[in-house]
């Protein structure tokens, strides 16, 4: 199998202007971006004349018709474009991804790396959720960010980021998606220090940078390794020849995908590397929506999914993507249940969530990691904007009244229902979809997960057997959290008294309508989505209707190209996987009527429990102690970083500086230089400036030499 | 049209004197038009070498093109020689480019005795023209000692307050190196009187003398410390930070776009295809591998805890040599190809920094870190300059300087995995002394009273600037031709290296050496094998 | 008869030695270097009876160059002493770094 020559295609379907999906996004980075910098020109000099730019003109901000046009206008067209394409693929039945080559990236000796786009059907479902929720994101953005200065300077930086995710996902070798994968950590530092004037931001963003780059590290590695045995480094070429090159379990390719990995987990915040997410609640809600929830954390499971060849190659690097997703999904949901600022509470659901992913991809799973993925994208872009809706009505009912309140925190909510109606019931109907109750899209996907994990621990010669149904038994353990911690979350925000204060609440307000429209559509999404990717067992039991209701097993079979591959390798190497789960035996069905059950009992007991219950305000609460203390202190990691990582590091960097440069490098120098000039005053003592001692040196030096011509 | 002008035959000669004709024309003009000629002289200097990218042809493979040669000395076999190859054409290229820009950049910065300062930028102009095109060993060296004589006093002018100390630190550092490669250069000459029989500095000549095993090693090292300490290669970096901070910022621009190149180029000239069995002797590659490593881990370390901004970005440059260094010495075409670029990118990005980080000292007279704060509020066309140059010095991919370090740490891979892990390290510990910076400086709250006046850049700014960022993205978007030309001469060095001793015998030798646990050599092997079964294959 | 020669012209030459490395009186040094030239002298003369004339046409030689070296040597002292009043060396100490 080799890959496509330049600018030409392999199949008979030709997509429609792909490149312009890419380019689409650009163009809108370079026109908002133009803006920014002359309206960021003209803010400037308010400031040096002492005064603030006045942002407003007759009560209408005045940087906004270009960039409210442009920046959703040009995601627009692009979703629109990928539309056409997607619809182009379905009707004609592709096997091999579509290759196009623009131009000859880095070209030198055997190497040989091209401009080059795949298009496939896992590249193809990621395009659809980063330009539709995308789009939808950036249409709520706009009244958003409507009082925000920086408004074309948002845009420019959100469609930079479109432009490089879809780099990332389109791109049609490891090199490619790695400029994808290193420029989205740009945008997300540009967004998370967006309003860069407050330093703890500032480092918000820089730490997500640098945590992301000690990832990056494992991806060129990878890409290193892989080229040293394949002499190349595009997808075609390497998964077509990896079954021949690799033996099953080899060391070589559990480096490989090892390394992969450690890419995986600093894009996807998962342990080690999860630290910078919480942090990157600092940047605007919308992004985190976009960016920190949608689309650039999911990266690391685009990866593994992507190179599924590879890693259906190397149990014990499946094993331990599986293990550390699910090790990360049951952390982050105790610590989710302890946190108070609405949006620290989405972030870490959304690394457990991602645990879950990796758990998908980890088992093998990868048409579930990547079905959660998408129904994920819905449901917790969902969640964030509700919660964006929610700190904007805030943030404007306390900066009316001038309150110092903390918006985000929601002990200072509570109640919000009779003043956000529609945020409510559309965040309401995420909250079930993430909770894994049935029909929402989120059941069928974690269901999904739950289940083949559990397969995998049954199959015929699974390796680490006994280590799959731990993984199972904690899948499921952390969906009861998850149910618990999400219900906690809406009763804490909207149910029982509102406690913003009396004079605070006339002015809570629900969102605009360009805020709720996008809520509505996600809402839609969150309920249905998950339709779409029903087995056959589930479909006709109780939970499908006995085959009634309109489902399907649509996404496995069309994600089957992509990973057919890798689902032959396991069948050959595992053997067939169980149908029944490792203890207790019972069906698919079975087991999601279970879960079903279970976390509708946690959600109703979470209302009626959390319902009555007194919340203080965040200015009197007091500080948690025992258990709670340590949860709501997110297990002390960040100090446990920062003392044994972060300070030991710039400790050394500082002796290095003072002691080996300064005083042992440079004294040496020194010592060489002042050693000369001591030298020099030695033997400048011999001129005495005396003739009788010049005659006397000379003759010692004559009947020195004579004695030494004599003898 | 260039055929017509017969641009082949005179152009490199023009490059190297025309600056000195402008040297004197600055002298003899008034004080106040001093730099406006000298800007002329350079940019005049750049336009004509502008026709070297279609005048040097990489088809016709790798050896010297557009040469010419007149006898200079005639008793002792000295000429006046002169050519191009794939690796001096990009280093002519980029010192013509950023001596411009350099004298530009000055405009505003030097006061007094203008005079003298923009003849000596010409005259440092001619010095290195001069290096990268001399194809005579002798002339080099002239070339190479003539290049000091300015910079001397340009940091020792028209430097900060302890310029004494760091010109006379700079000067007798890299004189007492190139005093040992003087040495080096009379042993070959001599030698080649009594094995060839040719009294001649002619490189093509030097190259045809059979040095033993032995000679090479001293003569290896004598070289070698001679571009070690102009690269500079830990630990002879020290000289660097303080000329650089001493430096005005022009000094510092060419200093480290071109003078530290002259090191590195050094090495791929001369150490590489004139002493090939002590270039690939395993303890020479392990050593200068280290040394090359550590030097990128240490130097960003210690960047990281600087408190001037420009001390920052000169050890910010001894990493980066350091990334060029362990690209020399991977001995394979994608290590050297991509130290190559990342001496182009380094000097376009490193050359920037330095220009930015003078226009906020022209600001605000300090160049401290802690000074600043919030610069982004007040000057964001300065900020977003900042941004990217700061960018493509850490290698974000898209940008010039991801492609030479991604080259470069392939390579190495491919030679020794576990330095490859170290270095490849060093791309972390890049962000982590750049992003606080950018932080400290541009970000965060503008809370004291001297930032609020900062001004954004003015016009003659952005024309600095402007070229440097556009090449920054193309070169990082569009490589392939800078590759394709510099790879025909990248081979001939590489051709001859390995020519000298079986390379499979170096690589294996390496790939043992390191290993510890049979678990990892397993893997290796593997990998080796992998390697020579798909040579096998491609047959 | 060489031998006596030899060992006079010897002692005279190490009478001169001592006495320009001891004395400090420029005039007794520059005698001193006088006799220094006449133990050579004595010497070449000595060698010339059994190697040939040559050594007898060096003194001659050596009286000429003495001889105009005397009168330079002279006129410096005496230019020193009219500046300094002495012709003690150890004030003569210009030459000095």
């Amino acid at each position: 199998m080799q890959a496509a020559g330049l600018g030409e295609s392999t199949a008979a379907w030709e997509p429609v202007l792909p490149w312009l999906i890419i380019l689409l996004p650009l163009l809108g980075f370079a026109i908002n971006g133009a803006l920014a910098l002359s309206a960021a020109r003209k803010s400037a000099d308010a400031v040096r004349a002492g005064g603030e730019f006045d942002f407003f003109e007759n009560g209408r901000p005045r940087t906004h018709s270009l960039p409210t046009w442009v920046g959703p206008g040009v995601m627009l067209l692009a979703f629109l474009l990928t539309l056409v394409n997607f619809a182009g693929m379905l009707g004609a039945d592709l096997h091999e991804p579509v290759v196009l080559s623009y131009w000859s990236w880095i070209s030198t000796g055997e190497l040989e790396v091209a401009a080059a786009i795949q298009l496939d059907q896992l590249s193809m479902i990621m395009m659809l959720i980063i330009t539709g929720v995308g789009l939808l994101i950036h249409v709520f953005s706009v009244g958003y960010m409507r009082d925000d200065p920086g408004y074309p300077r948002y845009f420019a930086y959100l469609n930079l980021f479109i432009f490089f995710m879809l780099v990332l996902v389109m791109g049609a070798s490891y090199p490619i998606m790695f400029i994808g994968w290193e420029g989205v950590g740009l945008c997300s530092y540009l967004l998370i220090g967006f309003w860069f004037s407050d330093e703890a931001k500032a480092s918000a963003g820089k730490k997500a940078f640098i945590v992301n780059r000690i990832g990056d590290l494992g991806f060129l590695l990878a890409i290193f390794l892989l080229y040293l045995v394949f002499q190349r480094v595009d997808f075609v070429g390497i998964f077509g020849d990896a079954e021949s090159v690799f033996e099953y379990g080899g060391s070589v390719i559990t480096w490989v995908t090892l390394f992969l990995l450690m890419a995986a987990t600093g894009k996807s915040a998962q342990i080690p590397l999860y630290v910078w997410l919480p942090d990157a609640m600092a940047g605007p809600t919308p992004v985190s929506a976009l960016i920190h929830a949608a689309t650039m954390v999911t990266a690391g499971v685009y990866l593994v999914a992507r190179s599924s060849v590879l890693f259906a190659l190397a149990p014990l690097s499946s094993a331990m993507v599986a293990g550390i997703g699910v090790l990360t999904a049951l952390f982050a949901a105790t610590i989710a249940l302890k946190q108070n600022d609405i949006k620290k509470v989405l972030a870490y659901s959304t690394i457990s969530q991602l645990g879950y992913m990796f758990l998908g991809v980890g088992v093998g799973a990868y048409t579930a990691g990547i079905f959660h993925l998408m129904t994920h994208a819905f449901f917790k872009a969902l969640l964030f904007l509700g919660a964006g809706a929610v700190i904007h009505s805030m943030h404007h009912a306390l900066h009316h009244t001038k309150k110092d309140w903390d918006a985000q925190d929601m002990r200072n909510m509570g109640g919000l229902k009779a003043y956000m109606p529609y945020t409510w019931i559309t965040m309401w109907l995420a909250t079930v979809a993430i909770a894994g109750i049935w029909p929402f899209a989120g059941f069928f996907s974690k269901d999904g997960i739950i289940w083949m994990t559990g397969a995998m621990a049954g199959a015929e010669q699974a390796p680490y057997a006994g280590l799959y149904t731990v993984y199972w038994i904690l899948a499921l353990a952390t969906a009861m959290l998850t149910a618990f911690y999400m219900t906690r979350l809406m009763v804490m925000t909207f149910h029982g008294e509102n406690r913003t204060g009396s004079r605070e609440a006339e002015h809570l307000h629900e969102a605009p309508r360009i805020m709720w429209i996008p809520l509505a559509v996600l809402a839609v999404l969150s309920v249905f989505g998950g339709w779409i990717n029903v087995s056959t067992d589930l479909r006709e039991s109780i939970l499908g209707g006995f085959g009634l209701l309109p489902m399907g097993e649509w996404l496995h079979g069309w994600l089957e190209p992509v990973t057919e591959a890798a689902h032959l390798i396991q069948e050959t190497n595992l053997g067939e996987i169980a149908h029944a789960a490792p203890i207790f035996g019972g069906g698919e069905w079975v087991w999601g009527l279970i879960s079903f059950v279970a976390a509708s009992a946690v959600v109703l007991a979470t209302l009626r429990l959390l319902g009555s219950r007194k919340v203080t305000v965040a200015v009197d609460d007091a500080e948690p102690t025992g258990l709670a203390r340590f949860l709501y202190n997110k297990w002390y990691v960040d100090e446990f970083y920062h003392r044994w990582v972060v300070d030991p590091i710039l400790t050394t960097s500082r002796v290095l500086w003072r002691v080996v440069d300064t005083t042992i490098i440079d004294g040496t120098v020194h010592l060489v230089g002042n050693g000369t000039r001591a030298l020099g005053w030695v033997v400048s003592l011999f001129q005495t400036g005396q003739v009788n001692t010049y005659a006397f040196i000379l003759t010692v030096g004559v009947l020195v030499i004579l004695s030494m011509v004599a003898f | 049209m260039l055929n017509a002008l017969a641009y082949d035959s005179w152009v490199l000669h023009a490059l190297i004197w025309l600056p000195l004709l402008g040297m004197v024309h600055v002298l003899w003009a008034a004080e106040d038009r001093a730099k406006e000629l000298a800007l002329r002289w350079s940019l005049l200097v750049f336009v004509l070498s502008v026709g070297l990218w279609w005048a040097y042809d990489p088809a016709l493979g790798g050896a010297y093109q557009l040469t010419s040669s007149r006898p200079w000395i005639a008793v002792w076999g000295v000429n006046y020689a002169l050519g191009l190859d794939g690796i001096s054409l990009f280093m002519v290229m980029l010192t013509t480019f950023t001596t411009p820009l350099a004298i530009l950049g000055s405009f505003d910065y030097i006061k007094k005795r203008q005079k003298p300062f923009y003849a000596l930028m010409l005259l440092l102009e001619v010095g290195v023209v001069g290096v990268f095109a001399a194809t005579d060993l002798f002339l080099f060296y002239v070339f190479f000692e003539l290049t000091l004589v300015p910079m001397y006093f340009i940091i020792g002018i028209w430097g900060g307050e302890r310029r004494i100390y760091a010109a006379i630190k700079f000067f007798l550092y890299t004189a007492v190196g190139s005093l040992l490669m003087l040495v080096g250069i009379l042993y070959i000459y001599a030698r080649g009187k009594t094995l060839l029989g040719v009294a001649s500095f002619a490189f093509a000549d030097l190259l045809q003398i059979p040095l033993t095993p032995g000679e090479q090693m001293w003569l290896f090292g004598a070289f070698a410390l001679a571009f070690a300490i102009k690269v500079p290669i830990f630990p002879f970096h020290t000289w660097l930070p303080d000329a650089h901070v001493e430096a005005p910022t022009a000094g510092s621009v060419v200093l480290a776009a071109v003078l530290l190149k002259m090191g590195t180029y050094g090495f791929v000239r001369f150490l590489l295809p004139f002493f090939p069995v002590a270039a690939q002797h395993p303890s020479v590659v392990t050593l200068m591998l280290t040394l090359g490593v550590v030097g990128i881990i240490y130097a960003s370390w210690v960047a990281a805890v600087q408190p001037d901004a420009k001390k920052l970005v000169a050890y910010s440059s001894v990493a980066h040599m350091g990334f060029v260094i362990i690209g020399i010495f991977a001995l394979n075409l994608n290590g050297l190809q991509g130290g190559l670029l990342v001496m182009i990118s380094h000097g376009i990005s490193t050359g920037a920094l330095f220009l930015l980080v003078g226009m906020l000292y022209e600001r605000r007279h300090t160049r401290l870190i802690a000074d600043f704060g919030g610069i982004a509020r007040v000057a964001p066309w300065l900020t977003t300059a900042f941004v990217i140059t700061a960018l493509t010095s850490i290698g974000l991919p898209g940008t010039s300087g991801f492609v030479g370090e991604f080259l470069v740490l392939l390579g190495t891979f491919e030679l020794h995995q576990g330095m490859a892990i170290f270095a490849t390290a060093g791309v972390i510990f890049a962000a982590y002394y750049m992003l606080p910076m950018i932080q400290s400086v541009f970000l965060n709250a503008l809370d004291k009273p001297e930032n609020q006046a900062v001004h954004d850049l003015s016009r003659r700014e952005i024309a600095i600037l402007a070229p440097m960022i556009a090449l920054m993205i193309v070169i990082g978007v569009h490589p392939t031709p800078l590759l394709r030309r510099m790879e025909p001469s990248v081979q001939m060095v590489l051709e001859r290296v390995h020519a000298a001793a079986p390379p499979s015998a170096a690589l294996i030798e390496f790939s043992e050496e390191e290993e510890e646990g049979t678990d990892a050599s397993d893997a290796w092997d593997e990998i080796l094998d992998r390697i020579t079964s798909g040579a096998g294959r491609a047959e | 008869m060489l031998a006596e020669s030899l060992v006079v012209a010897g002692m005279i030459f190490v009478v001169g030695t001592l006495g320009v490395i001891v004395r400090r009186n420029v005039i007794i040094m520059f005698l001193c270097i006088e006799l220094q030239l006449n133990a050579v002298n004595l010497t070449f003369v000595a060698f010339s009876r059994y190697v040939g004339i040559e050594g007898q046409v060096f003194v001659f030689f050596v009286i000429a160059v003495a001889a105009a070296e005397a009168a330079v040597g002279l006129a410096i002292i005496i230019s020193i002493f009219r500046h300094y009043e002495t012709v003690d060396v150890s004030n003569f100490n210009l030459l000095k770094w």
